[in-house]
């Protein structure tokens, strides 16, 4: 239902990742690993088109866009169907939660705003900000404003949700309120692809986790497999380096 | 010691003319702003022949004194471009104020953008959102909270520099000043109520500029 082919990018001379092909079905759950620097921020990106691609094909349900060719057009219907929720939140400082969220629903896909307004309120209610509705996001915590961040992203009824290191910059005490959330949208099977350091979240959620490592695709297998008996070297090393010391098992 | 009484009977005489030299500043306010948010879009997505003649002109009108580009406008150019010859001194005034006070205020301006965190601008694309609607509904609100103290200081210091249009004739609050004190001799009194004058109109607007940032800052309390 979506699918990457061949998708390049580089910076200047820097190939960051070079022919990457992956695709995933409606309601399937992706992690994305690797060592930093490795181009999975860029890929995600990519998908959503905030970075243009060098070269290759993005598919999204019946939307089949070749990226050396998209239009404007292309580009805003690419966006649509791929919601993205950032690393640092990126809420609208001048809108409230309520707001941050129905922006979308209200400038995008143009529904009357009383409409926009009360599917927003659901949304706050489904990730339990509701009484939060008129607050700024300065005055909200760092897990409340990526929750909304999040909600932000459920408003765009897209296909597939992108979650670029949703929890990297959080203090500790709300990393868990935020994986939460997103657990309970797994359990709803939101199709999704998450780009995390999260190894407990990959185990318990992803149906399929991708191990990239120097501008391609590894590997790629459920969790249980991946974790425990990775086939390539670079994910035995990767994983035994960051498992370890956090005294989860490592293979 | 201070002729009150004749200060007294100044006032309503200067205040008269009051009415000019705010019309005077707020036209030009406008014009400059205008102007001032062009000057600063074209430099902020630098567009490439503009941005260049964009900078030359804030170059040129920061870099030399209201007062040469206001004789510059008025007894200047007409020389130059005969159809000017019928300019009004305030015509000019009104000219050298937008022009000068939109070279500082275009970089207020760009500051203002270009300090809104680029997140907000990846997350308005992000959900689709056109340049311009993310120009109108995110960055331009917060570029105007950003921006406003340093503005109506410019219009502040606009209102004041208004005074300088008696120097292409124009009988505004300073002109009449002048007038009067060189009819009286009374130049200590006339002087120090038309200073009092401008200061009660800064305070006024200062009191303005106190709320309207009140009302600005609402989004970011924590």
């Amino acid at each position: 239902m979506i699918s990457l082919q061949g998708i390049t990018k580089r910076f200047g001379d820097h190939t960051v990742f070079h022919d990457i092909d992956l695709s995933l079905s409606q309601g399937e759950i992706i992690v994305i690993i690797g060592p930093s620097g490795t181009g999975k921020s860029t890929l995600l990106r990519c998908i959503n088109f905030l970075e243009k691609p060098d070269a290759g094909r993005l598919q999204v349900g019946d939307l089949s866009v070749d990226t050396q060719r998209a239009s404007r057009a292309d580009i805003l219907a690419l966006r649509r169907r791929t919601a993205f929720v950032f690393q640092n939140y990126g809420l609208f400082a001048n809108k409230t939660a309520l707001e941050n969220i129905s922006e979308g629903m209200i400038v995008v896909d143009k529904l009357p705003k009383a409409k926009a307004h009360a599917r927003a309120r659901e949304i706050l209610q489904r990730i339990g900000l509701a009484e939060k509705a008129d607050a700024y996001p300065a005055s909200l915590s760092g897990g409340q404003q990526q929750r909304v961040g999040i909600g932000r992203a459920m408003a765009a009824n897209a296909d597939v949700i992108l979650f670029d290191e949703p929890t990297s910059s959080l203090d500790p005490q709300w990393v868990e309120e935020v994986l939460s959330l997103m657990k309970q949208l797994a359990v709803e099977r939101q199709t999704m692809i998450v780009v995390t350091h999260e190894m407990q979240f990959a185990r318990e959620v992803a149906d399929r986790v991708v191990f990239m490592d120097e501008g391609g695709i590894v590997e790629q297998a459920p969790p249980e497999e991946l974790f425990t008996a990775p086939k390539d070297e670079r994910t035995r090393h990767f994983l035994r380096k960051i498992l370890a010391p956090m005294g989860q098992p490592v293979p | 010691m201070l002729n009150l009484d004749y200060m007294w009977g100044l006032l309503p005489v200067l205040l008269r003319y009051l009415p000019l030299t705010l019309q005077m500043a707020t036209i030009a306010m406008c014009f400059a702003l205008i102007l001032a948010c062009l000057l600063a879009v074209v430099r902020v997505s630098k567009v490439p022949f503009f941005n260049g003649v964009a900078l030359l002109f804030i170059s040129f009108f920061r870099g030399t004194p209201l007062l040469v580009q206001l004789f510059l406008f008025y007894y200047g150019l007409p020389q130059l471009i005969s159809a000017l010859i019928s300019i009004t001194g305030v015509t000019a005034a009104v000219l050298g104020l937008t022009l000068h006070f939109s070279a500082y205020m275009a970089e207020s301006i760009r500051a203002a953008i270009v300090g809104i965190d680029r997140s907000q601008t990846e997350a308005a694309l992000s959900i689709g959102m056109t340049q311009s609607q993310l120009m109108r509904r995110i960055i331009l609100p917060q570029a105007t909270r950003v921006a406003t103290p340093t503005l109506m200081n410019y219009f502040i210091d606009m209102i004041k520099a208004t005074s300088l249009a008696f120097t292409l004739g124009v009988t505004e609050l300073m002109g009449a000043t002048q007038k009067e004190a060189a009819g009286s001799f009374l130049y200590l009194e006339a002087f120090l109520l038309v200073a009092l004058i401008y200061w009660a109109v800064v305070e006024v607007l200062s009191w303005g500029q106190r709320r309207l940032e009140i009302y600005l800052n609402k989004a970011y309390q924590r």
